[in-house]
């Protein structure tokens, strides 16, 4: 099966094991993954902040690169899920076929690849933060708002890791307080929300902080680092490829 | 809600800012909020149905709004046949001016209020004050903000910011009765002076829930007594709605009324559901349905479903932001999530802030009993607001962003120069005011080289020499 690596720009940048771990990952499992070179962003961080319109040449780009494949596998449920729900380009048979195409990592293991055995092993207490638009975005879980049964593809991958014990913190699935520009924006909400949400995590004994979000894990990583807490964040594609 | 004054533009962050720089505060509110969402969900849980409800309560309110002109005209007819007194308001002005004639050629100069966002949305109390009538709200929560000569923070429980400590000295000062009384000693005060009230006035005003165009009845759901005593006792009853709280038959009001009181405060069913038809011998009941907007609202494919709302602040409980933000930080009558998405098709300026202040979670859709979803909305709102309000540096920043991210070699050699400045330049400039990740935050540490860079250098000339 081939698959397009898509490398969101922010993992590019700053985060490329992260990429490497989801080819390594990705590989392993058998798939011949290809990266196409010209990608570049697909236009969340314009189009959350209103400018969609304006966001419109990189987004015609993005299904350019991405059209002739017909797997496109991402480590990250936001840009996925932009993806998924707010592409827009001229061209709309190439964006229904590539919105179709989009997976989040986690999702494309357990929904196409139907993994049932990673070769991992692990041995930390690992707390899973659910990125909000994985979970209620993409449905990689079922929100705790929801009344209906549960389940975790995250949580079933990182089931499969050999020595990882799942901690969960008492507010299951609240949101870390990243959202974009929202950081910046209203700094003083979404910093405060960064600190509960660590503080939750500390207090349900995680070593490890992992997600299918880097961006949600920057704002979190950003804040523990400046306050020196005891934490390590990963990519759930890190721990899944073998990290330790 | 158009008036002709220009209102200064709500600035959320900055409220937001101030409200959780009282840490402990803010907590405190977080938590109690967070309490309420975790018995809404102890509440849904128990109906094995709660999904099918959630469906069809939005289906049904779908269906009413598409239709609303007639179930509009069924409900006054229905409502005129069985004695009611029908009036309609175009916006807040003409609501203001039905319910104080109303009042005024029956010669009322007290009057008592129960829970009502309309007559909040309206102006209601400050134009009857302003007239002469003393208007007395009865809702224990709202009395409080009465006293306070405040707006509610939240639209069910109007004083959930405030502890009781604070609640307990506002009776001492305005009530004369002695500091620190604890709750059933402050509950029992406000009903002794609420009594005196209730007797002394010469009509009730009252909110809606619903109103039920086959039977032409309307449903007031309150957990106080507040409404059924005002309307009991006082020989006019005005009873003020928004026109989209019909509904279309008394067999539907089972499903909204199942999914309101779960939604908003986990109880089953509020403790008083009060139906109102017929007048009694000698009693006027007057509905005064209005559209302050709502039918402009109607007309945008975009924004109309946020009409179906039916005011039962779970999407304020279960926000992140709210619980940490307080109810004025959205200087609006409606805060939280769903204001956030309706304030700005009152005055798009005035509200521009309102659908950032959010991270876009999502959480509020997902409790909705009416299926809104707002988060598409707060993002719908943004690209109305975005390229209108943000200011002009932002927007060229953003433009400079399109062009970059819109070519790969653009991106390529941009993402080289941030790394290496990241990585070079020293820590007070990369730390300096501008930076506002940076206030409590380490920005992310940048590698030598992208994966791209990686890829290029070592993958793919690899398989291009294969």
């Amino acid at each position: 099966m081939t698959v397009a690596l898509f490398v969101p720009c922010y993992i590019d940048q700053f985060y490329p094991h992260v990429a490497r771990a989801a080819l390594t990952l990705l590989e392993r499992l058998g798939c011949r993954v290809e990266v196409p070179l010209d990608q570049t962003c697909c236009g969340q961080p314009l189009a959350n902040t209103g400018f969609a319109r304006e966001a419109r040449p990189v987004m015609a780009h993005f299904v350019r690169v991405f059209a002739p494949y017909e797997y496109i596998v991402a480590p990250s449920g936001s840009c996925v899920f932009h993806v998924r729900h707010h592409l827009e380009a001229d061209d709309a048979g190439a964006v229904r076929h590539v919105q179709q195409r989009t997976y989040e990592l986690c999702q494309f293991l357990r929904e196409v690849l139907q993994v049932e055995r990673i070769p991992a092993r692990f041995p930390h207490r690992v707390a899973v933060h659910d990125s909000c638009h994985g979970l209620r975005g993409l449905g990689l879980g079922r929100p705790s708002e929801r009344m209906t049964p549960a389940y975790s593809m995250v949580r079933d991958l990182l089931r499969q890791v050999d020595g990882l014990e799942l901690v969960e913190p008492s507010r299951p699935d609240e949101c870390c307080g990243f959202g974009g520009t929202f950081a910046v924006e209203e700094e003083a909400v979404s910093v405060r929300m960064g600190r509960d949400r660590l503080g939750d995590f500390l207090q349900a004994g995680a070593e490890v902080v992992a997600s299918t979000d880097m961006s949600c894990l920057m704002h979190l990583e950003g804040l523990a680092r400046r306050e020196q807490l005891p934490l390590r964040f990963l990519h759930v594609a890190e721990i899944l490829a073998g990290a330790d | 809600m158009e008036g002709f004054i220009e209102l200064p533009v709500v600035d959320h962050a900055r409220l937001a800012a101030r409200f959780v720089a009282d840490a402990e505060r803010a907590q405190w509110h977080d938590e109690l909020l967070w309490q309420v969402r975790l018995k809404r969900d102890r509440a849904a849980a128990e109906v094995p149905e709660w999904e099918e409800l959630r469906r069809l309560a939005s289906a049904i309110k779908a269906h009413v709004l598409s239709h609303l002109d007639h179930y509009l005209e069924q409900f006054e007819a229905q409502a005129r046949a069985q004695g009611l007194q029908v009036h309609w308001a175009w916006d807040a002005a003409a609501h203001n001016r039905i319910v104080h004639e109303l009042l005024a050629t029956r010669g009322a100069r007290c009057v008592v209020k129960s829970k009502s966002m309309l007559t909040e949305e309206c102006g209601l109390n400050p134009y009857l004050e302003a007239r002469g009538i003393e208007v007395i709200d009865t809702d224990l929560g709202e009395r409080i903000m009465q006293l306070l000569r405040q707006p509610p923070s939240h639209i069910v429980t109007p004083a959930i910011h405030l502890r009781r400590e604070e609640v307990a000295r506002l009776f001492h000062e305005k009530l004369g009765v002695p500091a620190h009384l604890t709750p059933e000693e402050m509950v029992r005060v406000a009903r002794q002076a609420l009594r005196q009230k209730f007797l002394e006035a010469e009509a009730a005003i009252t909110g809606v829930n619903f109103a039920v165009a086959e039977t032409g009845t309307l449903v007031v759901c309150t957990n106080e007594g507040n409404a059924d005593l005002g309307m009991h006792l006082a020989p006019v009853h005005i009873a003020v709605m928004g026109i989209e709280k019909l509904i279309p038959r008394l067999v539907d009001l089972g499903v909204f009324l199942r999914l309101l009181a779960r939604s908003a405060t986990g109880q089953p069913l509020t403790v008083y559901t009060t139906h109102i038809g017929r007048p009694r011998p000698g009693q006027e009941v007057h509905v005064v349905l209005v559209d302050n907007g709502r039918s402009r609202r109607l007309g945008l494919s975009r924004f109309w479903p946020a009409l179906k709302c039916i005011r039962c602040g779970a999407c304020m409980n279960t926000c992140p932001v709210y619980r940490r933000s307080g109810g004025y930080s959205y200087g609006a009558t409606v805060p939280g999530p769903i204001g956030a998405i309706l304030m700005p098709g009152y005055d798009t300026a005035r509200y521009q802030t309102l659908p950032y202040a959010s991270s876009l979670c999502g959480s509020c859709r997902e409790v909705c009993p009416v299926q809104i979803d707002i988060d598409e909305q707060l993002y719908a709102w943004r690209q109305e607001v975005g390229p209108r309000y943000v200011p002009r540096l932002k927007r060229l920043a953003m433009r400079l962003a399109a062009r970059v991210l819109a070519s790969p070699g653009r991106y390529r050699r941009a993402g080289r120069l941030l790394r290496w400045s990241l990585r070079r330049l020293p820590r007070r400039i990369l730390y300096g005011p501008w930076n506002g990740w940076g206030r409590a935050r380490e920005l992310p540490s940048a590698p030598a080289e992208s994966f791209l860079e990686w890829y290029r250098k070592t993958r793919a000339s690899a398989t291009a020499q294969r």
